[in-house]
């Protein structure tokens, strides 16, 4: 497996299925690791950074689901695979823009990214499609648990593990669901959403598209706290009473809106696929809002032959790195918009 | 990059594109507004929010020679007010007075881990502490291009990480 082979397809995380797709997209938990004995990232030497790398991805790549890793250096990757890495959630956007010695160790099916020398030594993801936070969970603590018979990570009595941000400390644990709420931004609600999320002490954000801001239905939400709670208290109050209220609101949302105002939802859908059917130019932000409406309308059945693993795949595939990655040259925005209208065309008129 | 308020020009915090009929509208919105509007983004309070409500609760009287400093990995408290990140571990120690309140503050009033705990947490934070005091001296060993005492403190750190 190399990051070359990834581009034609989405990772498992956009497969479309699993517990209460139809608003869960994925569900990602994260763990913060040190190594112990040595400073934090900031206060490293070069050779110190080097040092933590080498040792870190010789562990990474010999623990028992290193038959199907991949590693990448990702100080020595060019521009276009670290975006591509950015837009696939396998590394985040700061680990892709330092220059420190660094890089990422990723299963063959995406779910698993390991990334070293990121604000932390080590950042763990695991990241599934639909609601299996319970399953991600137990996927990261058997990493976590095997790289633990092997290294030493910086450990506090009272504080448990030791991160480099102090918001981070204690389990090191952020927990994260990405919903799609178009039914709840339509009708005004998203607000009560957000009100009630911060009651819960849970971060909102939307999902940020080419540029930095929020765009279209997607939010994520987590924990904000790291300490105090176990990762099982943490993990279940988002299982058990958090995400399926969530769920509820939203599909409450797209109910009233079928039963209410049927042709209203019917016309933006429509407009939607007929857009990205035909247009011959499309920003990356006007895509993911088109998208993000037939996917509501195949969720609601309300659109035929759009399957939610094509419209999913499209979200990523469209993305400037993928797409210049897919078509095999370096584009500008504007070559990016014209060559985007016509990849959806494409995918679009095929059925 | 624009940063204040579309409404009231204070700076911007929450930024969104719409899109309505192909036209793409940002905006930029302090919290307030945006709350006004309905569109919220409650986020979580970033660590540079908490340090500098911490800097206006301690303004004053504090005297720069006692600040504290990590005496391992050299880093004083004002540079982690200023960059946010801690430098190492032996940090929540050296600064475990000043920090203790921030920490509570940023989890919601929670004071101790209470989640997993290593199986060889038995190696000890002394151990842990004694390799990252051994680390400073080998840099500062080096820098001193004093090699051969960085070869015996390489060693020591050997035995010590194998043991
Ligand atoms: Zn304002
Ligand atoms: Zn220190």
């Amino acid at each position: 497996m190399r990051l070359a082979d990834l581009t034609q397809h989405a990772g498992e995380w956009l497969r479309g299925e699993g517990p209460m797709y139809d608003v869960v997209i994925s569900s990602r938990v994260r763990l913060a690791r040190n190594l112990a004995g040595m400073p934090f990232l900031g206060k490293c030497t070069e050779t110190q950074q080097q040092e933590i790398e080498q040792r870190l991805r010789t562990e990474v790549l010999a623990g028992p689901a290193a038959p199907e890793m991949f590693y990448v250096d990702v100080r020595a990757a060019g521009e276009l695979d670290r975006r591509l890495l950015v837009e696939r959630h396998l590394i985040s956007r700061q680990h892709a823009e330092a220059s420190h010695p660094r890089g990422v160790a990723v299963s063959g099916d995406e779910t698993v990214a390991l990334m070293i020398n990121e604000e932390d030594h080590l950042r763990m993801q695991v990241l599934r499609t639909g609601f299996q936070l319970a399953q991600a969970f137990e996927d990261i603590s058997r990493i976590d648990d095997a790289l633990e018979q092997r290294l030493d990570f910086a450990f506090h009595s009272r504080y448990g593990y030791l991160t480099a941000c102090p918001t981070n400390v204690g389990t090191g644990l952020r927990v994260s669901v990405m919903l799609h709420l178009p039914a709840l931004k339509m009708t005004g609600q998203i607000e009560k959403l957000f009100h009630a999320a911060s009651d819960m002490h849970l971060e909102v954000r939307g999902l940020y598209g080419e540029g930095t801001e929020a765009t279209g239905d997607f939010f994520q939400i987590s924990n904000q706290t790291t300490l105090g709670k176990s990762e099982q208290q943490i993990v279940s109050e988002f299982v058990d009473t958090m995400v399926p209220s969530f769920v509820q609101y939203e599909r409450r949302a797209r109910e009233a809106l079928l039963a209410e105002r049927p042709a209203a939802i019917d016309d933006k859908v429509a407009r939607s696929v007929a857009l990205l059917r035909s247009a011959r130019l499309m920003s990356s932000d006007e895509t993911m809002y088109l998208l993000s409406l037939v996917r509501l309308g195949a969720n609601l059945r309300r659109v035929e032959g759009m399957d939610l693993k094509t419209i999913n795949e499209l979200f990523l595939l469209t993305q400037p790195a993928h797409l210049q990655r897919i078509l095999n040259r370096e584009m500008t925005p504007d070559q990016r918009a014209a060559a985007r209208a016509d990849y959806l065309r494409r995918r679009l008129n095929l059925n | 990059m624009k940063n204040q308020c579309d409404k009231c020009g204070k700076p911007a915090t929450v930024y969104l594109t719409e899109i309505v009929g192909g036209q793409k509208i940002e905006k930029h919105l302090c919290e307030h507004c945006a709350a006004a509007e309905g569109i919220t983004i409650k986020s979580n309070v970033p660590i540079s929010q908490l340090l500098e409500d911490f800097i206006l609760q301690s303004a004053g009287g504090e005297d720069e020679a006692s600040e504290p400093t990590c005496e391992v990995c050299g880093m004083t408290f004002s540079q982690f007010r200023q960059g946010g990140r801690l430098g190492c571990p032996n940090d929540y120690d050296a600064f475990a007075k000043p920090l203790a309140p921030l920490l509570e503050r940023a989890h919601e009033g929670a004071t101790h881990h209470m989640g997993k705990v290593p199986h060889r947490a038995d190696s000890g934070q002394k151990k842990q502490a004694a390799i990252l005091r051994l680390r400073a001296q080998l840099k500062a060993a080096i820098a001193d291009e004093d090699y051969e005492r960085a070869a015996v403190l390489r060693d020591q750190i050997k035995e010590f990480e194998s043991s």
